[in-house]
């Protein structure tokens, strides 16, 4: 019930801020979707959509976390192997 | 898909699985708030990767299974109605009243219509100007900014033919009714994504002070999960109780002010009754005195009900995580997907029911 879906804004067709919208595409498949909530996100930017409402914009940069931690990790058990 | 295949890699699943292993020492009940999560963690067998003494117990996140009998029973009597089209998300129509679902009441001549947004129901409601469109309101703070926008746009556009049957629950209230009960057997969180997407994490951190319980902030794809558990376990390990945010993609701490801003426009804090659990002061939203005209309750002058649930049902307890679906007695047997005695058996999102889809059949009396 809580779940939401990433998708790519494709434009935004209505920029009032209380009706803001824009066509976002699922991996292919493109919606019109309520981006009143997410009032800096503009073409080409990842959203996630939740009943048909962007409730956040993607994080770029946070979105490789959780695999940087698994790289450093790995580093770390290379500096102990070479340490031991 | 983007944002989707790539945390859904096994190798890496692998790996933060080999991490918890390597760091648990103690046995630890974890509990995944979001129904969402409780669906991939069973799906995906993601209980399966941890080591032995790791639990996850599966919490009350799931709005359609905890939404009151007597507000389905009130869905069915105004659904009923002539002149009514009553609008609804899918997962609300199997959901078992005292004297039937939704989908009976729409066999016997209702118009009732599933909706994908909330928006959809204004459509609806400029398209049909002579009768009274309904949408059941259901959800959790993911929800509530939704419902509080398509409210708030009937308001200024003076739509009258609309209403709303509201049934938004709130998650913190929940998670300290279960922290709070005797039988409490959670030692740590993973607070569910998208209600923090909106709300932030703030409202976490006087629990974990009160009950010194680790709460992690985690999304819904595999990894997310694993991630949320490691960090998890270790917090226990640690003997640290901190609110952690995994879901840094969607989630920064004071959440969306927007949204949060036009839930506070439109709805008020108010107690609710939870199915399985029973009334939890301040866990609800109601609408502001400013937008009663949009009640559906008071439109359709619908009165308190009151009903009993099955007494054979244990949901109460599998939604505070003392038990897992597989204890009741009735699971798989008198209590199916089909004909589910209570609330984790009416959504795809409900513990019984995803067990029941996923889990090995020698389960299922």
């Amino acid at each position: 019930m809580c779940l939401a879906v990433p998708g790519k804004i494709l434009s935004i067709t209505d920029d009032n801020p209380l009706t803001r919208r824009g066509r976002v595409s699922f991996g292919g498949i493109v919606r019109e979707v309520n981006l009143a909530f997410v009032s800096e996100a503009e073409t080409d930017d990842f959203v996630m959509v939740h009943v048909g409402f962007a409730i956040s914009q993607i994080d770029e940069s946070e979105a490789n976390k959780v695999f940087e931690y698994l790289k450093k990790m790995d580093e770390l058990s290379e500096i102990e192997g070479a340490s031991s | 898909m983007k944002y989707i295949d790539e945390y859904r890699d096994a190798e890496s699943a692998k790996r933060y699985s080999d991490l918890i292993h390597s760091i648990t020492t103690s046995p630890w009940a974890i509990m995944e708030v979001c129904g969402g999560q409780t669906h991939a963690i069973v799906k995906y067998g993601i209980d399966e990767l941890l080591p032995k003494g790791v639990t996850l117990l599966h919490g009350p996140g799931c709005p359609v299974c905890v939404t009151p009998v007597e507000l389905i029973d009130k869905a069915l009597e105004i659904a009923s109605r002539p002149g009514v089209i009553f609008c609804s998300f899918g997962d609300m129509l199997r959901v078992p009243g005292t004297k039937g679902d939704l989908f009976s009441v729409k066999a016997k001549g209702a118009d009732i219509r599933i909706v994908y947004s909330p928006l959809d129901t204004l459509k609806i409601a400029r398209e049909n100007p002579s009768k009274e469109v309904v949408f059941f309101a259901v959800g959790f703070e993911t929800t509530a900014p939704a419902t509080a926008m398509t409210v708030n746009q009937a308001s200024k556009m003076d739509i009258k033919n609309f209403s709303i049957l509201v049934s938004h629950v709130l998650v913190p209230p929940a998670l300290e009714a279960i922290l709070s009960s005797h039988n409490n057997n959670v030692k740590g969180f993973l607070a569910a994504g998208h209600v923090c997407t909106i709300m932030g994490y703030t409202e976490y951190e006087p629990i974990v002070e009160k009950y010194h319980v680790p709460i992690v902030v985690t999304g819904f794809e595999p990894l997310d999960i694993l991630q949320g558990i490691y960090m998890c376990v270790k917090q226990l390990e640690e003997a640290r109780a901190e609110v952690e945010n995994q879901y840094t993609r969607s989630v920064i701490r004071v959440g969306n002010q927007a949204a949060q801003d036009i839930i506070r426009e439109v709805f008020e804090i108010i107690p609710r009754k939870w199915r399985g659990i029973g009334e939890i002061s301040a866990s609800g939203l109601g609408l502001r005195n400013e937008y009663a005209s949009f009640d559906a309750e008071r439109q359709f002058g619908i009165t308190e009900y009151s009903c009993e649930e099955s007494s054979e049902c244990i949901s109460g307890l599998v939604l505070k995580g003392v038990k897992k679906p597989h204890e009741c007695e009735a699971f798989g047997g008198r209590c199916t997907p089909e004909h589910p005695l209570g609330a984790t058996m009416v959504s795809s999102e409900g513990a019984c029911a995803a067990y029941y889809r996923y889990r090995n059949t020698s389960l299922k009396k």
